[in-house]
């Protein structure tokens, strides 16, 4: 019974939150709402039993992915009735693809006919009740041992997707002067100072900086 | 609706009546010591500057958290014109609400009465590090709401800085629950009841503890705790020198004050969890006599205490880091080292012949 209580909690308010996301005005608003809609999500993992997914979707989405939404969002300088034109110009665009995607899940779930017995065949996150392994250890041993070349695989696009960006964006100035950490570690009494002799009644020239930033 | 609590409350009833109320005891305790713990921090900061530090209010000063809690409680809230009321509110309030509700996975001993814990969830260690991440929620949303520049610069600060540092506190977590192969958190204290010194034939003692094994883990988990805390030397976000007060320029009485509770919270969270993880919870030092009669919530509460000193001799003692230094140190020095930690502990770990 509690169960079902908190379903409905989580369940409501997380359709409440994705539709304020997309009717709020305010996109930094919009940001917290979403942050709220991924947070029932997060409940609705744990009444399924999957905590491990539910702690995941935290750390991943409300921890990280959010945060650099939120951080973009605030830097923003949205015009709004700008937006607004934007949005009945593209409103045409928009109702075709929201209505491709509808057609496709309704389409899905004409086919699956999710009923209770077709409901049992879908991969579940949660092992079998009684097997006395974690969905943690369960999620393990499919990902990491079953599927672990796709796993491997995946990485590797994420990797190469992630250089990319880096050989994209990366520019190496060469005008700016950097701190060199290991230099100034390294740099003793020795490196830095320099005795010399002054012939009495002459001078001396002062030897070049040896500074190891001057170098660069 | 009255039949459905009677069932609610004859399948579920006086666990949740136990729960409500172990949780309140809990909370209690906890703000207790951290009203002392701040004023530890003081203390020692004073002392370490040859002050005296807070000494009128009580004897010795003791009671002056709590005079500061009342003058804080009764002084008027003053909300910017310019704000974002809703978020500006708002934002206090989670950050000192995520702070107390990752004590809920926090164990502080077990005995013959059971786990001292509010929740035992498998994932408990995931549900530390998903909570204290979203501490950063807080500062964002103060210093965008209070619209204006000192609290945004702060809340931009704070944002690169905790999720730079979270991902090495996250490879730490990953060394150790490596070790322990579970994640659930009285099992990673369990498992430092055996380690290198029952090995050596010893009896359980400190040396069984993660901390001497995973040493270099010890270190990078305490400095990136300071970082994920916004202690000094890493407080760039209220930097007084550069932003004022950073996300918290405009926040007075009762909001700041949540502000406050929340940011001792979380590195009260930060020292249990140093505990926790390396220094074996409510394990005594040593497993003989005296020692082991000692209930195990002495233990825990010392060595959260003894790190907590630690913070407040860095505070006392280190200048501040300039920010590029500060994300050098996160991305270029902590990552690479946790990550060839990572892969060093399960090489160790499966070659080693530690998996059974």
């Amino acid at each position: 019974m509690a169960s079902a209580l908190f379903f409905y909690v989580f369940a409501v308010l997380a359709v409440a939150a994705g539709a304020t996301v997309i009717l709020t005005r305010n996109p930094v608003h919009a940001v917290l709402f979403l942050i709220l809609a991924f947070f029932n999500a997060a409940g609705l993992f744990v009444l399924l039993d999957a905590e491990f997914l539910a702690m995941l979707l935290v750390i991943v989405y409300v921890g990280a992915v959010a945060v650099l939404f939120l951080f973009v969002v605030m830097m923003l300088d949205v015009d709004f009735a700008e937006l607004k034109a934007g949005f009945i110009k593209n409103a045409g665009v928009g109702a075709l693809v929201g209505g491709i995607v509808l057609a496709e899940i309704l389409a899905l779930v004409g086919y699956r006919g999710l009923t209770a017995a077709s409901s049992l065949n879908v991969a579940a996150p949660v092992p079998a009740a009684g097997s006395g392994i974690t969905n943690t250890q369960a999620l393990g041993e499919i990902l990491y041992t079953k599927y672990v070349y796709f796993f491997q695989g995946a990485g590797l696009i994420l990797l190469v997707a992630m250089i990319g960006a880096i050989v994209l964006t990366l520019k190496h100035r060469t005008a700016v002067k950097r701190q060199s950490i290991g230099a100034q570690v390294a740099r003793g009494p020795k490196t830095g100072m320099e005795v010399l002799k002054v012939p009495s009644g002459g001078s001396i020239v002062p030897p070049a900086a040896k500074h190891p930033e001057a170098a660069e | 609706m009255l039949e459905s609590l009677q069932t609610f409350m004859t399948d579920y009833g006086w666990n949740v009546l136990a729960l409500i109320g172990f949780s309140l005891l809990l909370l209690v305790v906890l703000l207790v010591i951290i009203a002392f713990l701040l004023l530890m921090d003081r203390k020692v900061w004073a002392a370490v500057q040859m002050r005296r530090g807070p000494n009128v209010v009580g004897p010795f000063g003791l009671l002056q958290s709590f005079a500061d809690l009342l003058k804080f409680v009764l002084k008027e809230p003053i909300i910017p014109s310019g704000s974002d009321k809703a978020v500006f509110l708002l934002a206090p309030l989670a950050t000192a609400m995520c702070a107390l509700a990752s004590w809920a996975v926090i164990p502080v001993n077990e005995n013959g009465w059971g786990k001292w814990v509010i929740s035992d969830m498998n994932v408990g260690i995931l549900y530390l590090l998903a909570i204290s991440s979203l501490g950063v929620y807080g500062i964002i949303m103060g210093g965008w709401a209070s619209n204006s520049k000192y609290p945004f610069m702060g809340a931009l600060r704070s944002a690169a800085q905790m999720v730079s540092y979270e991902v090495s506190i996250g490879f730490v977590i990953i060394c150790v629950i490596l070790c322990v192969g579970s994640l659930n958190v009285t099992d990673i204290v369990n498992a430092q009841k055996a380690g290198i010194g029952t090995r050596l034939g010893l009896m359980n003692s400190f040396l069984d503890w993660h901390w001497l094994p995973l040493f270099p883990m010890f270190v990078v988990f305490f400095i990136s705790a300071l970082a994920e805390t916004n202690r000094p030397p890493f407080d760039l976000v209220e930097a007084e020198s550069e932003l004022v007060a950073g996300f918290m320029v405009e926040y007075s009485s009762t909001p700041y004050l949540l502000y406050m509770l929340g940011e001792y919270v979380a590195i009260t969270t930060m020292c249990a969890m140093t505990t926790i993880l390396f220094l074996g919870g409510w394990l005594p030092p040593v497993d003989i006599w005296p020692l082991n009669a000692i209930p195990g919530v002495f233990w825990f509460l010392i060595k959260v205490v003894s790190v907590f000193f630690m913070f407040a001799m860095v505070k006392a003692m280190v200048p501040r880091y300039r920010y590029d230094q500060l994300m050098r140190l996160g991305w270029k020095v902590f990552l690479p080292l946790s990550l060839v930690m990572v892969v060093i502990t399960a090489a160790v770990l499966q070659f080693g012949g530690f998996l059974s």
